[in-house]
Order: structure tokens, then sequence, then C-alpha cells
């Protein structure tokens, strides 16, 4: 697996005014990630695990210090700069899957490589690809409604490894689920973690979850308070 | 791209969609049918005058003034030479007009004697009755001057007018046609005798108050004496006359336009607060705000391109069966003042249908785009927990 650097923060800081309050959702956080990393945020409600996520994925910015993604500080990106880092290097899990409903699981999937400047015939191929790592190449032609929650969440996964990013953020990806698909999904993602080497990171409290990571990183009162690297991880 | 994602969103929005696109289509389909109308109207006038009465243009006796009926009496004089050439050559028709009265079952009523060459072909005026020898003073009338004076053919009715010295005479007339036409001002008011008679009978041989030109005549010489009046000129009366009743019309279209971008502008409205997950979705995958804006203003754009077609598609039977069978008009219409006859018969050109088309589809555009301007501030994390910023 490669080690090279992806992710680093430093002093970060996030502040939400809440009236004439502030709410300090993360309180210098410094955290390196390596490409090819299984890792998770662990922590309960407002630890600010998905304030750190979504930092990351460059869809918020910090209020102090810094975070650099593939060599790229978010805080310096214009809004055109951040749209074109998540559209090529950063695929999104969400808790509610966030498929759109009037596409069909291909289409959701596609909608990820649209703006890729790929022609038809290869985004066909890579839709087709990434369908069937997920085991629902055989549902391409449904629409959101017709899938159970667990084939949503596959088609969700399809959507943010087809462009075979260098990052996956997946915010609670299995809240909905219940166990059997959690695990089925879990392992998909760790099979594309293999064979990708695409890193991975959580923003979970699903013990399901916490199971099969290989970095487990527990945020408190948005500070890390404990960074553990998982040499075996349980699974099931 | 954006356009194959906007048709499937908005496709997907189902009866939403439609109902948009229905009242949207019936607001391009009244517009262009009234326009129509209005375009029918104008035309239709314009040709009946041009056919009964103002021809390619009139010379006008210096004297004559047809809102001063009292200048009427010495607005008369000799046809003079260029214009005489004209209607040797069948190029033009002299009209003799002066005041007088008759006298229908005992009442009075003012009239305007006009005598035309019961030959001329130049007017559409069934002058040729006129010419019926047999007959001591025949006259002609329309049938809006029947229906009022209570005359019918064959009637006798006595009429009165003075002569060039100012001397009042009266003759017998008798009734030997009564003319169906559209045109209003060669009927309402007027009796049509032959020219040489009515020059007899007012003592002025080879005078005249006016000379219409065949339609088509360009270039009429200058004559003194005589002011030459353009179809232009001639026709601009009634053209604001249309331009009047036109209003009327705009007020309904805009009535029903600005219903049917209510109803965009609602379900934009309506979109972008629902819709929120989705764009904060589309921003995750890599949608800039702007290409967001873009595809939601196509979203609603859509809706006009969809009621242009579903418009097209009853549209053109409706009107294309109007633009044949007309438009049966109520007698009230006669009195609106326009020369349009029994059934008014629509005109669509490609100019207004086309003009119409891509007035709408801008202003739906427009309407479109004003409320997802609220997108540019919104912010992709608030966006996917479904909140606005």
């Amino acid at each position: 697996m490669e080690d090279s650097l992806l992710i680093k923060t430093r002093d970060l800081v996030k502040v939400y005014p809440m009236g004439l309050e502030k709410l300090t959702a993360l309180d210098r956080v410094n955290l390196d990630f390596r490409r090819g990393e299984f890792s998770g945020l662990v922590g309960p409600s407002g630890s600010g695990k998905t304030t750190l996520l979504n930092i990351v994925g460059s869809l918020d910015a910090p209020s102090e210090g810094s975070t650099e993604v593939m060599g790229k500080r978010i805080e310096d990106l214009s809004h055109r700069q951040a749209a074109d880092l998540r559209n090529r290097h950063i695929g999104f899990i969400f808790q509610t899957f966030n498929l759109l409903p009037v596409y069909t699981a291909y289409e959701n999937v596609e909608l990820a490589l649209l703006l890729l400047g790929l022609n038809p015939g290869e985004r066909k191929k890579k839709v087709m690809t990434a369908l069937e790592w997920v085991g629902l190449a055989d549902r391409a032609r449904s629409r959101p409604a017709q899938l159970s929650g667990g084939q949503s969440q596959r088609v969700a996964i399809a959507r943010a490894v087809v462009k075979q990013p260098a990052l996956v953020l997946a915010d609670e990806p299995t809240a909905n689920l219940d166990a059997e698909n959690s695990h089925n999904i879990l392992r998909t993602m760790v099979e594309i973690n293999r064979e990708l080497n695409t890193t991975f990171i959580f923003a979970t409290h699903d013990e399901k979850v916490i199971r099969y990571l290989r970095r487990k990183i527990t945020l408190v009162d948005g500070r890390v308070e404990r960074d553990e690297i998982i040499e075996q991880p349980t699974e099931r | 791209m954006l356009i194959k994602m906007a048709l499937k969103n908005i496709l997907g929005a189902g009866i939403r969609t439609w109902l948009n696109v229905v009242v949207l289509s019936f607001a391009f389909v009244t517009i262009i049918w009234s326009q129509g109308l209005i375009e029918g109207m104008n035309r239709q006038a314009e040709e009946a005058m041009i056919a009964s009465e103002i021809g390619g243009g009139q010379y006008w006796q210096a004297e004559y003034d047809p809102f001063d009926p009292l200048t009427l009496q010495d607005a008369h004089a000799p046809v003079p030479e260029p214009i005489q050439a004209l209607i040797d050559r069948g190029r033009a028709v002299p009209v003799l007009a002066v005041p007088g009265n008759i006298y229908p079952n005992g009442r009075i009523q003012s009239v305007v004697i006009k005598g035309i060459d019961p030959g001329q072909t130049l007017l559409n005026i069934p002058t040729s009755v006129l010419a019926d020898s047999d007959i001591d003073l025949p006259i002609l009338i329309g049938t809006r001057m029947a229906k009022n004076t209570g005359l019918r053919v064959g009637d006798l009715v006595t009429v009165q007018w003075r002569d060039v010295n100012g001397t009042f005479d009266a003759r017998d007339a008798e009734i030997v046609f009564i003319m169906q036409t559209s045109v209003q001002t060669i009927d309402t008011g007027k009796i049509w005798l032959s020219l040489e008679n009515l020059r007899e009978m007012t003592g002025i041989p080879g005078e005249a108050t006016l000379v219409t030109l065949a339609s088509g005549s360009n270039e009429p010489p200058e004559v003194a004496g005589w002011n030459f009046r353009s179809l232009e000129y001639l026709m601009s009366d009634i053209r604001a006359l249309v331009q009047s009743k036109s209003v009327g019309m705009a007020i309904l279209y805009i009535i029903l336009m600005l219903l049917a971008m209510l109803a965009i502008f609602d379900t934009q409205v309506l979109s972008i607060f629902r819709r929120r997950k989705e764009m904060g979705t589309l921003m995750a995958l890599g949608f800039t705000r702007a290409r967001i804006i873009r595809l939601f203003t196509l979203e609603g754009a859509m809706h006009g391109v969809l009621a242009a077609l579903a418009g097209a598609a009853y549209g053109i039977p409706l009107l294309s069966w109007m633009v044949h069978t007309g438009w049966s008009l109520p007698d009230s219409t006669d009195s609106y003042g326009f020369a349009i006859g029994e059934k008014l018969f629509p005109s669509y050109s490609l100019g207004l249908v086309l003009g119409t088309t891509v007035l709408v589809l801008i202003v739906t555009t427009i309407v479109s785009f004003l409320p997802t301007r609220r997108i540019a501030k919104l912010k992709p994390t608030e966006a996917l927990r479904g909140r606005t910023s």
C-alpha cells in the first residue's frame, strides 16, 4: 500500500456562531491521513466528526488553521476550485443515501462522471464496472424508490467510487441500515479500499462500522482524544 | 448534459410540471389567438376599406373636410387634367358629394348624396345598378341605411339638395338596390346615385369632390387645388381604432401571462426549498453553484418549451380551423366602427407565432431565473442538511 500523505490538518478550528454565543465544533485538530487508509472519526453526537469530514471534503472552510487535501489548502480554494477538487478526487457517501429520485441507479452513478468530460462509451463502462463492484449491475435501470435501503446505499457507494477518487468520505453510512446490510456495504467498501487503494474516512458512532476500521480517531468536544491504529480489525 | 438533466427533472416532477405546462400553453395559444384576431381584424378592415372606399389613396378638393359637414356644400371643383387622365385610363374614379335630406315615410333624414360613375369597377360598390335607364332617378343605399330609414327596394323617397346657387330643389328617387357592405362609411347616412345625375341636379357639370385612385397607384402627381391623401393617411383612423381594441386584448394576455408566470415562479420557489438536499448532493459531486443555477433555470425555462409543444399540439388545429371557418360576430360588432363583416377571420403570421413563442420563452426564463439566485448564497453543508443558508 502506498504510504503518501493525502490529508494534513494543522491547528484546525471551526467555530459556529449561535446567536450571541459561539460553538467550537473543532478545536486545534492535527491529523494526517495517508493514501489507502480505512479510518474512522468516532465519538458522540456534536463531537465534530461531520464538521471535520465537511472541511476535508472542501464542503466547508475552517475558521482557523489549515487543511491540505492532495497538496491543496482548502481555505485558499475558490468555490470553483473546491468544486473541481470534489469532482475529480473526492467521493461522498451520506447517511440518507442522497440519490436523486427521478434518476435510475445507472444515472445516479453516472452523475459523478458528467463533469469529467468523458465520452458516453467511457462513462457507460465505468458506471457498469462500479455497479458490478457493489453487485447491482442487474438493477441499473431501477429508480431509488424501487431499491431497498441497502441497495440504495450500494448505489451511493458506486457513485462515490465510480471516478476512482483518491478519497471517499462517508458520513454515518450505515445509520439507516440493518445489521446485514451494514456488513454487506462495509465489506464492499473494504474490497474497494483494497483493490483501488482508495482512502476511506468514516464519521460514525456505529459499532458495526468501527469493527471494520484500521484506524480509529476518537473526537470529543472537537478535540482528538485518541488516535489508534487497529492492526487486526474484528470486522464481524 | 444540463438539458438532459433538466428535462429528466421536470418530467420526473409529474403532475406539477404538467399543470404548469397546461396553464402556460393556454396562455401561449390565447396570446397567439388574440393577436391573430387583432391582425385579422386589421387586415380585414383595411382590405374592405381599400376595396370599397379608399383604393390606393384619394385626391380631395381643397375645401373638402370629411369631419366638417358645413364645408361639403362648397367642396367641389372641376376635375383637373392630370386627374382626368387617370380617370380616362380607368385608374381613378371621381365622386361628387353634396349634403342633402331624404324624407322616408314622412320623416326627414340628413344624408350625404354621393354621385359616382355607374360604369366604374374600381371600387367594390355595385354601381352598375344605377345605370338602369327605365328609372328616372335610381339610388343605391346600404343595409344599415335601409334599416335606419325603413326603405326597401322599389320604394320611392324624396331627395332634397341645394344646387350650385344655393337653391333648394327636390325629386323623387327610387331605391334600386340595397347593398351589403362591411364598410359603414359608404353606407350609414349615404345615398348613391349616378355622377351625371348629381352633376345635373346640382348644376356643376364636370366637377367632383374627391377622386379615388386604383389601389397600387404610386407617385400620384401634385395637382393645384387638390390634396392627395395617401393610403397611410386614410387608414390612420382605422388603425388607431384597431390599436385601441388591441389594448383590451393585451390586458387579457398580460393577465394570462401573469398567471402562467406565477405558476412557474411558484414551482421554482418550491423546488429551491424542497430540493436543497439534491443541490447539496450536486455540490458534493462537484457541481458549482452557477451550474446548479443554470440547471434550475433551464428546468423552469423548459416549461416554456413543453408548453410551446403542447400549445402547438392543440393550438395549430384549433387556430387553423378558426382561420378557415372564421369567427361569427354578433350584430353589435357593427357598432365598433370596423369594416370586418359578419365573420372575423384571424390572421396568424409566422412572425406573430415565432415572436410570441420567443417572447414567452424569454419571460419564462427570466421568471425561472429570479428565484434561483438564492442558490448563489447556499452553503453546501447547509444544503446537504436540507436547510437554506
